[in-house]
């Protein structure tokens, strides 16, 4: 069961890699990475000229809708999808039904990772019952049954002296906090970002505030508390902003954002398109620009896609009733890196922020290519074109803004434990 | 210059040239309701159906006249008793009615875009009876009539539109139909129902008092305030609405005189207009409910020409 | 494709035409008790205009003049790619019991008048309706028969016969398009 990775241009940012670099995979591990290495008796050989060999790449913020949601997508499928675009660990929220808010839930979505699912599953558990936003959930036990998260994503934690309570808790039980900040009072039955064009469409936004605003309570509140936080989709100019002086001033606060807020504006709506619907909605130019800002300065630690995947009934419909959310497993490598064509990142920036740091910020073994790691390793065609089709998205759900669109870019190897578990 | 769209969604989507055409025929159409015969058989053999999922009596009423002095088969289907209520989605209502062979459906609904989603999935023509707070053109025409009627023009008119400018439709619709035909549109409302961006669709000017929109107006188009639709944050009660935004004669005074006092009803006496204004010399408001007959005549005339051609 | 024009009636043979159509008139009629014209838009309109001018020079009575548009009664509506303009319908008088002359100016397959005979019934019950065209070019396709012709003009299907009217709406001359 060896593999033997040749030619291949090797991006590591942890060890600050950048260069044609051969690599030996031997019982699911990295056994080396040198010059000109010869591959063993019977091991398998991957020509990988022209291709970036990068550490397995991990989406931290998934929706894979098991248990409880599989019409929408389930752990197969999901982690399916996941490997197609080049991911080879996603960590999976946990609005499910039930809700990932005990361990039984959590043990449930592992086994069937492991018996089923093609990439790693990390559970995300949420941070209270039944992400009611009333009492906090088990997260102790969640973290030992192998939550490497709390959130309770897609709901705030609204009351202030409940955030306050659970970042105090997370730190103790050291996991890690991941919060959806969004002022449900200021956002309410909004529909896509509050501006001009909500104006022109009629219908009612969400404005920036919202998300401003409860940002700016949770890194204050990590701050009080001293504990480590991280924002989940962060869309806007002034959240980036609010986190850049956090970061400044020493707050223990990361923050990710997702492909679509760097790579579409409010105008996406237009035509009432409900994939361009979800939430935090799109935004202006301007908050794209500052998402940009952003990820080069570093305020921006993490690429994770919010993959939310949506029945076709939940999606064609008139736009106000529609669901929230796209799914972005499959579009994320290419949309990403349209950054590095754009030089808003390096090669070795852009696959830190998509393998490296969220491993760090999640607090688990991988996101590396060193001796002795497991060999979760994704191989890129940076120049390979193709378009989003349907019928071609592993997912269960073919809710995209991005459907027949041109991509460049994408995964031409999925390792995951040194098998591989995708291949273009 | 021919009418070449399947539907009408909202002035937005029409030119300058064919808001002008949509009138003229409106102005000639006008006629056909004085007759003995109020009938033409123009549409004889069409069938419009009436698909209204937000109570309305006026329009409804109003395209059903329409439809029928021009000969066409009408049928009314209202939200309280069809399988709307049965959870039927509006996806599935259209294609079943879509199987009955009707021409032209007319529709309200209070989802903003509902007329979008129905019209890409159906053959038939989709007129917009009023969408959520998007567009509501066949009042944003009956409007203009009313104006191009009584003023000879529209061009270089001034209108102040007064009221709760967020929430409303009719609002839009005139915006984008007067900035279009030339007209210059002043909007007055409480702060907080003036949607952001809103001077960027045409030629607007946002005033915070009344009396900026109000002087030397050719037009005064009021509109309805909704408490239930308004909830608690945005006003704090009807009484200083009333005293701020409400239509007075002293403020009709501030107008240039002969000026139009429009309101797209139902009114609330009163609040944002009084009585003897409503009622006065200057309002318009029942030759508008008039000249809507032929406005909607002269849209489902123009939509039912074969559609797109090119 | 190249057109040839050829006038086959010019302005002094309009005005006789027309005059002797008004004594027709008045004699059909036995005067002008109840008569009133409408012209059909938009030839039509400026020949009944012309028609009444000389109808009063002759009895010295207005004679009531209406103008029917027959956009909404046509029987093409169906096949229309798209809606025709329409134009405006005056008859500003009841047509009840009158002698109505539709006026129109060049009779051809008569679907038109069919259209106009529709749009008169529809503002009242006349006595009569007669019709006055200006050229006869023939090619009925319907049982109608003008009962004052200016001018008969055997043509082929393909030519084309106007009317042309100057800025002050008088008619100028009639002439022939061969195609």
């Amino acid at each position: 069961m060896n593999l033997l990775i040749k030619n291949g241009h090797v991006i590591n940012p942890s060890q600050n890699l950048d260069e044609k670099l051969d690599i030996l995979v031997a019982d699911g591990k990295i056994m080396e990475i040198g010059k000109k290495l010869a591959a063993p008796k019977g091991a398998e050989v991957i020509d990988a000229k022209g291709l970036l060999v990068t550490p397995g790449l991990i989406d931290m913020h998934v929706h894979l809708r098991d248990p409880g949601l599989e019409y929408k997508e389930d752990i197969v499928t999901g982690t399916r999808a996941a490997a197609a675009g080049g991911f080879t660990s996603v960590a999976c929220m946990p609005n499910t039904g039930p809700v990932n808010d005990n361990k039984a839930v959590t043990s449930y979505i592992i086994a069937k990772a492991k018996a089923e699912g093609l990439v790693n599953v990390f559970p995300v558990g949420a941070i209270t019952q039944g992400i009611k936003g009333e009492n906090l959930a088990e997260m102790g036990d969640m973290k030992e049954a192998g939550c490497v998260a709390v959130s309770d994503d897609g709901k705030p934690v609204s009351n202030p002296e409940l955030m306050r309570r659970a970042l105090e808790y997370a730190k103790g039980m050291e996991i890690t906090l991941i919060s959806h900040s969004e002022d449900l009072g200021l956002a309410g039955d909004g529909q896509m970002n509050d501006g001009f064009t909500a104006t022109e469409l009629g219908l009612k936004g969400i404005p920036w505030v919202a998300e401003n605003a409860a940002t700016a309570r949770d890194v204050f509140l990590a701050e009080f508390t001293d504990s480590p936080i991280h924002i989940a989709h962060v869309s806007t100019k002034g959240a980036v902003q609010i986190i850049r002086d956090a970061k400044a001033r020493g707050v223990k606060v990361t923050c990710e954002t997702a492909p679509h807020y760097f790579t579409l504006t409010e105008d996406a709506v237009r035509g009432y398109e409900t994939n361009a619907k979800m939430n935090p909605p799109l935004r202006t130019g301007a908050d794209v620009q500052a998402i940009k800002e952003g990820l080069s300065d570093g305020t921006i630690d993490a690429v994770a896609t919010d993959h939310a995947p949506h029945h076709l009934d939940e999606k064609d419909v008139e736009y106000t009733l529609a669901s929230n959310g796209i799914i972005g497993l499959e579009t994320s490598l290419p949309l990403s890196l349209a950054l590095v064509a754009d030089k808003v990142l390096s090669p070795s920036q852009l696959i830190a922020k998509m393998s490296l740091n969220p491993a760090r910020i999640l607090g688990i073994d991988r996101g590396t290519l060193t001796q002795g790691a497991v060999a979760d390793i994704t191989l890129i065609d940076p120049n390979a074109e193709w378009v989003v089709e349907t019928d071609k998205l592993e997912s269960k759900s073919k809710n995209s803004p991005f459907l027949g669109k041109k991509m460049k870019g994408r995964a031409a190897y999925t390792i995951v434990g040194g098998k591989v578990v995708y291949k273009a | 210059m021919v009418f070449k769209h399947k539907d009408i969604l909202g002035l937005q989507d029409l030119t300058a040239e064919e808001i002008e055409l949509l009138l003229n025929t409106a102005d000639n159409m006008k006629e056909i309701s004085k007759r003995e015969i109020k009938k033409v058989p123009t549409l004889r053999g069409k069938t419009v159906v009436n698909l209204f999922y937000e109570p309305s009596t006026r329009t409804r009423t109003s395209f059903e006249i329409a439809a029928k002095r021009l000969s066409a088969d009408t049928l009314n289907i209202s939200a309280s008793t069809s399988a709307v209520q049965k959870g039927e989605t509006l996806s599935d209502t259209a294609r079943n009615i879509e199987a009955m062979k009707p021409d032209i459906i007319v529709m309200r609904h209070a989802i903003s875009g509902s007329h979008h989603y129905l019209a890409k999935r159906v053959s038939y023509s989709v007129i917009n009876a009023g969408d959520g707070a998007h567009e509501h053109p066949s009042q944003g025409l009956l409007d203009m009539m009313t104006m191009r009627e009584k003023l000879g023009t529209l061009k270089g008119l001034k209108v102040a539109i007064v009221g709760d400018i967020a929430h409303s439709r009719v609002a839009r619709s005139n915006i984008y139909g007067l900035t279009k035909m030339g007209a210059r549109v002043f909007l007055a409302g409480p702060p907080t129902l003036i949607p952001p961006g809103v001077e960027r669709l045409g030629n607007v000017t946002v005033c915070n008092r009344m009396r900026d929109a109000v002087e030397d107006a050719d037009v005064i188009m009021m509109l309805r305030i909704q408490l239930e639709r308004q909830g608690k944050t945005l006003l704090p009660t009807m009484r200083e609405y009333s005293r701020f935004f409400g239509l007075s004669r002293d403020v009709v005074k501030l107008a240039k005189p002969g000026v139009l006092v429009m309101h797209p009803g139902p009114m609330n006496r009163g609040v944002e207009i009084c009585s003897d204004v409503a009622d006065g010399a200057d309002s318009v408001i029942l030759e508008q409910v008039e000249n809507g007959v032929a406005v909607r005549m002269s849209m489902l005339y123009h939509v039912s020409g074969g559609g797109p051609t090119e | 494709m190249s057109t040839e024009a050829t006038v086959i009636l010019d302005g002094v043979g309009i005005k006789r035409a027309l005059t002797r159509i008004a004594h027709e008139i008045l004699e059909r009629n036995k005067g002008v008790t109840d008569l009133v014209l409408v012209g059909i838009r938009t030839g039509g309109i400026h020949l009944a205009r012309e028609l009444a001018s000389r109808l009063e020079e002759i009895e010295g009575v207005k004679i009531p003049v209406g103008s029917v548009d027959i956009t909404l009664y046509r029987d093409d509506i169906k096949t229309q790619a798209a809606h025709l303009p329409v134009g405006k319908t005056e008859i500003p008088f009841s047509t009840e019991g009158k002698r109505v002359v539709l006026v129109d100016d060049v009779l051809f397959t008569g679907r038109t008048i069919r259209a106009a005979m529709d749009a008169m019934m529809d503002h009242g019950r006349p006595q009569y309706i007669q019709l006055a065209v200006l050229i006869d070019r023939g090619h009925r396709e319907l049982p109608i028969r003008a009962d004052f012709v200016g001018r008969n003009v055997p043509t082929s299907r393909k030519e084309n016969i106007q009317v042309r009217f100057d800025s002050g709406d008088h008619p100028v001359e009639v002439f022939l398009e061969k195609n």
